[in-house]
């Protein structure tokens, strides 16, 4: 099956119910790894054990970013190929992107606690990631306030690709301003600073939770096709009655 | 004893983990369970897309099984 077959929502609701189960072992057999790997990391020589908060967070931050990244290539689909799967991808990365957005949120305030004596400061790392989860609610609330689907793809699609600008502030804001968030430590110039032990069990779990929002949206996604077909059919029913 | 200072700020990471992606999986699992019942219904009611009735998908015939 070629990509472009995917395009046909009922070819790919049947590439979903065999791949969701494929899917769903592999991503908890990630999770399995990851997190004996974390568990079994030694404690970071100034943060001591806190560092282990660094396994969800910084996976949950880069998911978090990548949701919008998927919602942005989706809403150019909407928008110039009009291509029929684009704005049930859009739509349905939203939620997800916004829980990964949360939990890195939630546990950078967990973490900040301990490292910098407060739970939020209003620094341009921080802001920017609550701009991104207020986005997404944003974009969240647009398709729940439209209620024909293909009218609400086009806002909700020119509103994400409005709202990509963040992506690269988020992603630069430790270099661009003075902030209390440390800078880059793993994609960056001149290598990772961090430690191997420790690097390990961090690329697992982002590994882990890649795959988790793949099978979530794939599933979510399939979710979506089936509303629109229970609209089509209530809508044919309802006509048929009048 | 640094460690167990910072013990509740680990745990309650973890488990705010598992009730954001606790709540995501079953936010898919339950919508899933309700738009294959909404499906089945109206089939029962014999509303069906025409595209459908003249060509069953493979994925909608495997829709109606597990519904």
């Amino acid at each position: 099956m070629s990509l472009i077959d995917l395009a046909n929502p009922s070819r790919f609701l049947g590439f979903a119910n065999r791949v969701l189960p494929w899917l769903g072992g592999v991503t908890v057999l990630a999770f399995a790894i990851g997190l004996n790997q974390a568990m079994g990391a030694p404690d970071d020589y100034q943060q001591g054990a806190t560092v282990k908060i660094m396994f969800l967070h910084v996976p949950a931050a880069w998911l978090g970013m990548m949701g919008w990244g998927v919602m942005s290539i989706a809403a150019l689909g909407t928008l110039v190929w009009r291509h029929p799967l684009a704005d049930v991808a859009a739509k349905t990365a939203a939620p997800i992107g916004a829980a990964f957005a949360l939990l890195c949120l939630v546990t950078g305030s967990l973490w900040g606690r301990p490292e910098w004596g407060t739970y939020w400061v209003w620094d341009a790392r921080l802001t920017s990631e609550l701009v991104l989860f207020l986005l997404y609610l944003g974009v969240i609330a647009l398709w729940r306030t439209v209620e024909d689907p293909s009218r609400a793809a086009r806002a909700a699609a020119i509103l994400t690709l409005v709202g990509a600008v963040d992506l690269p502030i988020i992603k630069f804001s430790v270099d661009w301003w003075n902030t209390l968030h440390q800078g880059s430590s793993v994609f960056r110039f001149g290598g990772s600073t961090i430690y191997p032990t420790i690097l390990l069990p961090l690329l697992i779990m982002a590994v882990a939770f890649t795959l988790l929002f793949v099978t979530l949206h794939i599933a979510a996604m399939r979710n979506e096709i089936l509303r629109r077909r229970v609209r089509t059919l209530r809508l044919m029913q309802a006509q048929a009655a009048s | 004893m640094e460690a167990i200072n910072h013990l509740p700020f680990i745990i309650g990471s973890y488990a705010a983990a598992c009730v954001i992606i606790g709540a995501l999986i079953a936010w898919v699992a339950i919508d899933f369970r309700a738009q294959r019942r909404a499906l089945a219904d109206l089939e029962m009611r014999g509303v069906a897309r025409r595209s459908a009735t003249e060509h069953p998908p493979r994925a909608m015939a495997e829709a109606k099984e597990k519904a």
